[in-house]
């Protein structure tokens, strides 16, 4: 287009806007008079007819919660189920005199001053006309006398509503976890509409991670309902969709033994198949009854719990993290192997002590006079702590660091469920990041022989066990079999397995750490040769000692004297059969003393128990 | 004094106040509608107090700098508006947001401002009234996002555009005889619009308007719902926090669109014939500072976002009193919800630059 020159009259313009501007205000003034007037109409002429509607408003939609899934060992055994239970209920703004109703009431069905106080703590965080929990879990005769009197008491209701038990308590607490009411972070993660009619969630464990599949969907009752809000009749329904059922890859029977295993003692043990990562037993002793936390765990039982020096509710399985000690060896020795920092038939001279050149610290082998002339194989089923020290030093922090990690370890294992800990493997940078101080080669040293920084939990040595039983291939610790539809059996999910390898440059020398384990339990000097005695099957495994508190130079460890907590922990990994191996396990006693006279036995009870199940 | 300072910050101290006051009316009935949640209102008001900052910046701006920078304000919008229909994300159905990592926003919310301004721009350049081929040209330029918006689909935004771009047209002069002519083609083109644009939810909601009785517990449950906490509210209304439609839960949306009949329900004809007043004043103010303007630009573009603040009220109004269809539009400054709030506060921002921006002419 080309540029017009019209004289612009800016007066003409401006009275023709000013006339188009009053013209629009006019326009605007209608319209809103309109909308007004029929507000008007509906709030003063119709007012009666509207207020009688709502007075009577009856048809409401509620919410109808679906069934929670049910969750299932391997093994066929029920974890996780849902037991019908009455609740007295109460709509506060019903009520006229709420300390009188729940006065009366008491003398229907037993109310406490516990069930009053999580009342009034309950009504401080509840929306308007909401409905409040006074007494849960009625007895039948209760529900029965409240029901001929319900009359007398407008705002209060009974309701049916399925409870969340765990029938083996303890048992399984730490794997399943549990439900709880929903709390304000809860809600962050979830559609609101979609739990409109559920009241818990899942917290922690599997009743945590798989909550998407254990839930369900929500359905809707049309229902018509009375001026107190009471229901009368359901007009229309559309039923819920229940929860996915889960079966685990727990073997009940196997953690039952495992959990026997470690009775009365602090400590984890962790059993996974190194065929596919399924996670057959995780125990962490003690644990707590996840029953006491449904419906909110009492003030004093918590307390209780949080502060014993037992530390019950910690899973120590997935959050434990301590030092490894001798079961890091096989890592080590492989690692000296790969990096051609050690052959292995060659001899290190062990006199009960090494030192680094030009110092005079010495750090100690376990046995005092020394082990004397040791080749790998030897270091590993006697445990020399000199030959490690060596081969540490020579391979230094960063190749180790490099090595370990390639096992899993510094990191988390993967497992569904959580918290879990990265468990610790040092280096230079990490003693910068964390300490801002160098590293010195004593700590190289240490590191050997798995004390020091080093740290892991016993799911990541299970899992790494997992990788020598394998000769190097890598699972995933999982606990999820599959999820199927409670109705049909329809399979919806299986686990998807993820797996890789490490690749060695020597493959054989997967086979030298193999024996060497295997020597620890069935060679004539092996630390673990107690357990080697009888069995109709092989094991290779590896004790662990580890140090709790620091000796100093000179000093002696004398278990009779230092203080119970500050004991040595006991470890031991394993894996059996030799030749086809089935079980990979990790153990783990707080101060347990020793490796071969505490854990080992009881990786020897888990074996029998789930290899010789299989031969009957 | 308080004139000085405030003319000083370009604000324009009558639509602050009336701002102000809606914002507390909001607040206040949404305490209500959110069943009593301190948390709800706390994050209403941070979302105002970022939407007034952003208010005051705008209002910083030069008029002649936003006459200069429309068309690429526009262009600029226009293409977000079609990276949308590529790559936005969708929610219940319709495609209309953008994600931005920590932020998610629509597009179609800056054509609300975009598309007057580059009107206001063009005709303030211009000899007015407009010839037929500038009037062809500024319907393209209107109905090239209104299509993008619609098929989103999102017909409240869309109505909203179409009636910004309008007004700036219908104030540039568009003469009587085009306007019928436009009128009657929309008019033939509403069966068009019925039978091959529409989406079958916004068919049933047109539908269950013209008769809500024939759907009492699917679309039209929402209407007469809201028709009875209206009706129900009578002269006085039922006082704050008693409104038993609303926290019994028969009313939807009850804190974002439908909040203003929880308010009604609350506060009664009393309370409406306030709020509607309160809303009466800024529009007034509005038109108020399009008579006032230095120049057209000015003068189409402050007479234009009055007309967005205007559709949004009188729409939300109109929907959940059953008069219109429902469409999603939030009532301004009251309904909770960030996005529209933003819009209308940088609509008031722009009012106020070109109220406070003024060349010194010598008399």
């Amino acid at each position: 287009m080309p540029p017009e020159f019209v004289f612009k009259d800016t007066d003409r313009e401006s009275r023709l806007i000013h006339r188009r501007i009053l013209f629009t205000g006019g326009v605007i003034l209608l319209l809103m008079v309109l909308l007004v007037s029929r507000i008007a109409y509906i709030q003063i002429v119709r007012h009666d007819h509207f207020t009688t509607l709502s007075q009577d408003n009856r048809v409401k939609i509620l919410p109808v919660a679906p069934t929670r899934g049910l969750i299932y060992s391997r093994d066929g055994v029920l974890l996780a189920e849902n037991q019908p239970s009455y609740n007295l209920e109460l709509i506060p703004e019903r009520i006229n005199n709420l300390d009188r109703t729940i006065e009366r009431l008491g003398q229907i069905v037993a109310i406490d001053q516990n069930d009053v106080d999580r009342f009034y703590d309950t009504l401080k965080r509840i929306r308007r006309f909401e409905r409040v929990p006074l007494r849960l879990n009625l007895t039948d005769a209760e529900v029965a006398r409240f029901a001929v009197r319900r009359h007398e008491f407008p705002g209060a209701d009974v309701s049916a509503r399925l409870k969340r038990e765990y029938p083996l308590g303890e048992l399984t607490s730490h794997v399943i976890g549990y439900v709880g009411r929903i709390d304000k972070n809860d809600q962050k993660r979830i559609d609101l509409a979609n739990y409109s009619g559920t009241s818990h969630i899942g917290k922690t464990g599997v009743e945590r991670s798989y909550e998407d599949q254990l839930h369900g969907k929500v359905g809707y009752e049309q229902v018509e309902v009375n001026a107190a809000g009471r229901v009368l009749r359901v007009l229309d329904r559309t039923p819920p969709v229940s929860g996915k059922n889960v079966r685990l890859t727990l073997d009940i029977s196997l953690q039952r033994a495992a959990q026997e295993a470690l009775s009365g003692r602090r400590g984890s043990i962790v059993a996974i198949d190194p065929r596919n990562g399924e996670v057959l037993a995780m125990v962490s002793n003690p644990g707590y009854d996840a029953n006491l936390f449904v419906d909110g765990i009492r003030p004093a039982i918590y307390n209780a719990l949080r502060d014993s020096p037992d530390r019950p509710l910690f899973n120590r399985a997935l959050m434990g993290q301590y030092p490894p000690g001798s079961t890091l060896k096989p890592f080590v020795g492989l690692a000296g192997l790969e990096y051609d920092v050690r052959v292995p038939d060659t001899d290190t001279w062990c006199p009960g002590w090494f030192s680094l050149p030009n110092s005079s610290h010495r750090y100690r082998c376990w046995k005092k006079h020394g082990h004397g002339q040791m080749n790998l194989n030897e270091a590993i089923a006697q445990s020399c702590d000199v030959y490690f020290y060596s081969l540490a030093n020579d391979l230094g922090i960063e190749r180790m660091h490099e090595f370990l990690e390639r096992f899993g370890f510094n990191k988390k294992s993967g497992i569904e469920i959580g918290p879990e800990s990265d468990g610790n493997v040092p280096s230079r940078q990490w003693k910068k990041r964390v300490y801002g101080q160098p590293w010195y080669p004593g700590e190289t040293v240490i590191a050997g022989i798995g004390q020091g920084a080093m740290l892991a939990t016993p799911m990541q040595l299970a899992s790494a066990t997992a990788i020598l039983a394998n000769h190097g291939k890598v699972v995933t610790p999982h606990l999820l079999e599959e999820t199927y539809d409670p109705v049909s059996g329809e399979v919806i999910k299986d686990y998807e397995p993820k797996e890789s390898r490490i690749e060695l440059t020597e493959p054989a020398d997967w086979g030298r750490i193999e024996q060497a384990m295997r020597d620890v339990v069935h060679g004539d000097r092996g630390t673990a040769r107690r357990i080697g005695q009888g069995a109709d099957y092989e094991i290779a495994g590896k004790t662990g000692t580890a140090q709790v508190i620091g000796i100093a130079q000179g000093e002696e460890y004398d278990e009779e004297t230092v203080l119970e907590r500050h004991r040595d922990h006991a470890l031991f990994v394993a894996y059996a059969p030799v030749e086809e191996p089935r079980l990979a396990v990790a153990i783990i006693v707080e101060n347990g003393g020793s490796g071969s006279g505490t854990a080992a036995p009881m990786a020897r009870a888990i074996f029998d128990h789930a290899l010789m199940k299989t031969d009957d | 004094m308080n004139k000085f300072f405030a003319q000083r910050l370009h604000l324009d101290i009558w639509l602050v106040l009336g701002i102000l006051a809606l914002c507390i009316l909001g607040l206040v009935t949404l305490y209500s509608a959110s069943g009593e949640s301190m948390e709800a209102v706390t994050r209403q008001a941070v979302r105002m107090a970022i939407a007034f900052a952003g208010m005051l910046v705008l209002a910083q701006l030069p008029p002649a700098l936003l006459s200069r920078w429309s068309v690429w304000f526009y262009v600029f919008s226009l293409l977000l508006l079609a990276l949308v229909l590529v790559m936005g994300e969708m929610a219940m159905g319709a495609r209309r947001w953008l994600d931005l990592g920590p932020l998610t926003f629509q597009p179609s919310e800056l054509l609300k401002i975009a598309v007057p301004m580059v009107l206001a721009g063009y005709f303030g350049h211009r000899t007015l009234p407009p010839n037929l081929y500038q009037v062809f040209l500024a319907a393209i330029v209107v109905l090239v996002p209104v299509g993008f918006i619609a098929v989103q689909p999102d017909l409240g935004t869309a109505v909203i555009v179409t009636v910004a771009g309008f007004t700036v047209l219908f104030m540039a002069g568009l003469s009587w005889r085009l306007m019928i002519g436009i009128a009657l083609m929309g008019v033939a083109f509403l069966p068009v619009m019925w039978f091959y644009f529409m989406h079958d939810y916004q068919r049933n909601r047109v539908l269950t308007f013209l008769d809500p009785e024939t759907d009492p517990l699917g679309t039209g449950y929402h209407i007469i719902q809201s028709t009875i906490a209206i009706g129900s509210g009578g002269l006085h209304g039922k006082g704050w926090l008693n409104g038993t439609q609303s926290h019994l839960d028969f009313l939807p949306e009850r804190s974002t669109d439908f909040i203003f009949s929880v308010f009604s329900e609350e506060f009664g004809l009393m309370g409406v014939l306030v709020l509607v007043s309160l809303y009466l004043f800024i529009i007034a103010r509005g038109l108020y500072i399009a008579a006032r303007a230095q120049d057209t630009f000015g003068k189409l573009l402050a007479a234009g976002l009055t007309a967005i603040f205007f559709v949004y009220v009188f729409i939300n109004i109109g929907m959940v009193s059953g008069q219109l269809p429902v469409v999603g539009v939030p009532l301004p400054l009251v309904s909770q919800g960030g996005t529209s709030m933003v819009t209308i506060m940088a609509a008031f921002g722009f009012m106020m630059s070109i109220h406070t921006h003024r060349r010194l002419l010598s008399h």
